[in-house]
């Protein structure tokens, strides 16, 4: 019997491999002992408790579990948590700070870019990713950038016109 | 108590009341990651659950060996069918007088079927274990369209079924069969045409689930699920479980969305149920994206053809249609047990012909069960599709421009309520205006011109129309209810002694924002600012009994329900101010957050201090406190109205089209948050376009499920997603005590026939009348070369 999903101690049961991983998750060290097949949305969601990061549809598609690895865009539910040993994982927990919210979650709600909310921390995490990269994209670029997170709720529109507002807020502009 | 100074009624926009487009929210936990959803409930010592699922689409369970499963370590339990049985939990009913297996018995009928599940320590150990079940399946006959179905030869699916003697899942008519064969013998030209509107899956991005808690010492069920109904899902199991209803707690979390997936009742939930009364231990089940694709409620697959009787002129004198809709294997949709094939009868509401008849035909298929609504009103997204294909054919069959066509056919402005060839009484609308404020939008004139010129250098563009009004918003309960229950809905308002307050509806939402919109209806109602109203849904211990949202209907119904509830705090808080102002009632008039003596206008009283008096100072007989549900019975569906106008370019060697503009003109009545209901109009019309170009769930001969993961079931991303234009016209509804009526749906209701009818456009002179959708390039591009119509009836080939 395997209890994968805690921090360590305790120590694993018998006859499970473990590997011991150490990951810096949103700035802070964390240490857990897995099964070496378990996924890092998992690790996250249920071993770290940060379920901001949502898993949709296993296979990479629709990017609900977007997180960013070395400040890159990755699908969590398809890297496997032993990857992710050694490097540094930014969450939708890790977004933005104790008490000020970053531009992205304010463009989200300003813009009305999330109905349901599932979608969203994935897509303000591959946001991120463009952002850090092109700090003054075009629609365009914005909706090729984000063409690996699906939205079922809001026809992207407001999605694009969300990230455009955080560009322009980071950039300086007045909003 | 100190009495205010004189002051004017507040500024409605600025409290966030009605008409506000004010932010949401929910939104403060969404954007943080802190929303919390069916996988984020966790409790203490709660074991997984995992289902195997049979792989293939039709045979006789021989045998199933779970010694295996029991012997992974971790493994707490494993059910199959036959266990179910021994607790008469093998078969549930569904919400449309059918019913279905919970874990197969005899057969499996569909490719995905429930055949057994382990309960175990962790999902990897629950998945391992599935692995390990050895089932010994003698496989049948496949059947995965209605002409298969209906057959002289072919297998019965049903053979659970006492007295089921082939594959027909119900037959049901409405309408004037001989008043329409009269007008058809009367007619100058019959237009006829036939198409499928293909199987779709709602899918939402996140999947069904649930955590099951049976608590042994209290005999309390509490079980957190994905449900857009959790008070039909109480009723349901106390009926099924035969559980007493007054200890079960169904909780609806976070909702990632719903569009109809998650309105039925799954066989995922009844078994986790089981499970937690069997372990006495609470059971997570959350379904992977396949599971959802393959065996939760699909919509759509109906088979439609039709003929429309016209006089030279254009006047339209008469419609015939039929129906033959795919079920699968159980009829699993939730259905008002009145409506056969749901509101499909509501085509056509938005013009004014003189008699209709609609014959339809229910088949069982081996295919997952269902027929859910998918964003849409019980069917009328099929229903508005046919009727805006088959209102295109007879414009071009007549040689009347498509919009004049529609124009001359419109039910008029001042001919409300009008009664429809099927029987529905429509409440209100301003049809042509709204078709002109598109026609203007697009520049119809100037587009006409362009496409000409394109042509001459072989380019094909196009441009579609598609205008409806549909149904939204059941009941009344006269006509409307679900397993007997009728379709009212409800809304509890209890004002604290600060004026604060909380409320509570029998609704639940998924996305639409309820958090927000009900509180603008308070502040509206009573003027108290909507951020001091905190909403609540979704927890059958503390909210009022309600049918839930789906079909459009929750700011028809329990919207109404919010300001009748609201609007009986006022008169109670009448009283108060009468006391307060030591005035007989009569002399007390209100204005918005607050009533003041007629005769002297200065003196007067907040709503919050109503409040106060109502737990510190009231009148000698007057009941403390401030609060009061209401139950609202609609008298009428309410009726909006929707044009949606697509122009697009086919390229003629590829089939490929690209959108190049939307416009959308929609009547919804009052908006009581303007940028809530154009979130919804977008979302809608994103399912509009891709349920036109690329979204359908198919079948291959053997009933393998073609689009069982997102690499094969495409959903349009932000790269394709055309942008959209949107514009209004407010026509308030006269029935609804805010004047709203429904929208949710609209766009996905109107616009596939947008898009399709822009192509078929694009293509006209080529000689095809109809691809069926998904209009996949190679399909344009078989029409244009075979210069003929194409199928997307499966089963599909996938040998090539």
């Amino acid at each position: 019997m395997s209890t994968l999903f805690e921090e360590i101690p305790p120590a694993p049961a018998d006859g499970v491999p473990v590997r011991r991983v150490t990951v810096t998750v949103n700035g802070r060290e964390r240490t857990a002992d897995v099964e070496p097949r378990l996924l890092l949305a998992h690790l996250l969601r249920q071993g770290f408790r940060l379920t901001g990061t949502h898993t949709g549809c296993d296979t990479t598609n629709c990017g609900a579990c977007t997180v960013l690895v070395d400040g890159l865009p990755v699908k969590s539910c398809t890297m496997l948590a032993v990857q992710a040993d050694g490097h540094e994982v930014t969450t939708v927990e890790g977004l933005g700070g104790p008490s000020e919210l970053h531009p992205l979650q304010e463009g989200f709600k300003d813009e009305h870019g999330l109905q349901c909310g599932f979608c969203t921390p994935g897509m303000m995490l591959a946001a991120k990713a463009l952002l850090a990269e092109n700090p003054r994209p075009t629609e365009d670029e914005v909706r090729f950038a984000l063409s690996g997170n699906l939205c079922r709720c809001t026809g992207y529109q407001n999605i694009v016109k969300a990230v455009l507002w955080a560009a322009e807020k980071m950039n300086g502009g007045d909003q | 108590m100190t009495l205010t100074e004189p002051s004017r009624a507040l500024d409605e926009i600025k409290i966030g009341g009605m008409g506000a487009s004010r932010k949401r929210v929910e939104d403060n936990r969404f954007i943080r990651g802190k929303g919390h959803y069916i996988d984020d409930v966790v409790l203490p010592g709660m074991l997984h659950m995992e289902i195997l699922r049979s792989p293939v689409a039709h045979a006789r369970i021989r045998s199933i060996d779970t010694s295996a499963a029991w012997d992974v370590p971790g493994v707490r339990l494993v059910l199959t069918g036959e266990m179910m049985a021994t607790r008469n939990l093998a078969w549930m009913p569904t919400l449309s007088y059918d019913t279905q297996a919970v874990l197969a018995t005899d057969k499996v009928r569909f490719q995905g079927q429930e055949v057994a599940c382990v309960i175990a320590d962790d999902p990897y150990i629950a998945k391992d274990a599935c692995e390990a079940i050895v089932v010994e399946y003698e496989q049948l006959p496949v059947i995965v369209n209605p002409t298969q179905a209906l057959a002289a030869d072919a297998p019965i699916i049903r053979d659970d079924k006492q007295g089921q003697h082939d594959n027909v899942c119900f037959n049901w008519e409405v309408g004037d069969k001989d008043g329409t064969d009269r007008a058809f013998a009367e007619a100058d030209v019959v237009s006829r045409i036939r198409m499928h509107y293909p199987r779709s899956h709602p899918s939402p991005l996140e999947t069904c689930g649930s955590v099951a808690d049976f608590d042994r010492a209290t005999g309390k069920l509490t079980v957190y699920m994905t449900t857009q109904a959790p008070h039909i899902v109480r009723a349901a199991v106390a009926l099924i479980a035969e559980l007493p209803e007054h200890l079960i707690r169904i909780v609806s979390p976070d909702l990632g969305g719903g569009f109809g997936n998650k309105v039925p009742v799954y066989p995922g939930y009844v078994m986790s149920i089981l499970a937690s009364i069997l372990t006495e231990r609470p059971v997570k089940w959350i379904e992977d994206r396949t599971s959802n694709l393959i065996s939760t409620g699909f919509g759509r697959d109906v088979y439609l053809t039709g003929e429309m009787a016209l006089r030279q002129d254009g006047k339209i004198l008469g419609v015939r249609m039929h129906t033959d809709s795919d079920h699968g294997a159980f009829f699993g949709d939730a259905q008002p047990s009145k409506f056969k094939i749901g509101l499909l009868h509501s085509a056509f509401s938005c013009y004014d012909i003189p008699t209709a008849h609609l014959t339809a035909r229910g088949v069982y298929t081996n295919k997952a069960p269902g027929g859910v609504a998918y964003r849409c009103s019980f069917r009328v997204t099929e229903a508005m599709f046919f009727q805006e294909r088959m209102v295109q054919a007879a414009a071009e069959d007549l040689g009347i421009d498509q919009a004049e066509f529609r124009r001359m056919n419109f039910v008029r402005d001042d001919d409300f309520p009008h009664r429809t060839p099927f029987g529905f009484l429509t409440d209100s609308g301003q049809y042509a205006k709204c078709l002109q404020v598109g026609l203007d939008a697009i520049d119809y004139e100037g587009f006409r011109r362009e496409q000409a010129e394109a042509a001459k250098n072989g380019r094909l563009l196009g441009i579609g129309i598609s205008c409806m009004t549909e149904p939204l918003g059941a009941g009344n309960s006269r006509e409307y209810d679900i397993l007997g229950i009728k379709m009212f809905d409800s809304a509890e308002l209890r004002v604290h002694m600060t004026g604060k307050a909380i409320l509570r509806t029998g609704a639940k939402t998924q996305g639409q924002g309820h958090e927000t919109t009900w509180a603008q209806i308070v502040a509206h109602e009573l003027g108290l600012p909507a951020d001091d109203i905190v909403v609540e849904e979704g927890d059958t211990d503390t909210a009022p009994f309600g049918m839930g949202t789906y079909a459009s209907r929750s700011t028809p119904v329990a919207g109404a329900a919010v300001a009748m509830a609201a609007r009986k705090v006022r008169a109670k808080a009448r009283k108060l101010a009468a006391h307060l102002l030591e005035v007989s009632e009569e002399d007390v008039e209100w204005e918005l957050g607050r009533f003041y003596v007629r005769s002297a206008p200065d003196r007067g009283v907040t709503i919050q201090e109503c409040a106060m008096a109502a737990y510190s100072n009231m009148p000698d007989g007057l009941e403390p406190g401030l609060e009061a549900n209401a139950y609202y019975d609609p008298p009428n569906l309410t009726w909006p109205f929707g044009c949606y106008i697509v122009t697009v370019e086919v390229d003629p060697v590829t089939g490929v089209w690209d959108v190049l503009r939307v416009v959308a003109v929609d009547d919804c009545g009052v908006r009581i948050n303007p940028m809530i209901v154009e979130g919804q109009i977008m979302g809608g019309l994103t399912e509009a376009y891709a349920m036109s170009s690329m979204q359908f769930i198919t079948f291959d001969a053997e009933g393998n499920c073609i689009g069982s993961n997102f690499m094969d079931y495409l959903l349009p991303t932000a790269w394709e997603t055309p942008g959209y234009e949107l514009h209004e016209v407010v026509t308030p509804c006269p029935h609804h005590p805010i004047g709203a009526k429904g929208i949710g749906e609209c766009a996905t209701v109107g616009g596939p026939a947008a898009f399709v009818n822009a192509v078929m456009d694009a293509l006209k002179g080529h000689g095809v009348r109809n691809v069926d959708m998904p209009l996949l390039p190679d399909r344009v591009h078989e029409a244009l070369t075979t210069r003929a119509d194409v199928s997307g009836a499966p089963p599909i080939r996938t040998d090539s």
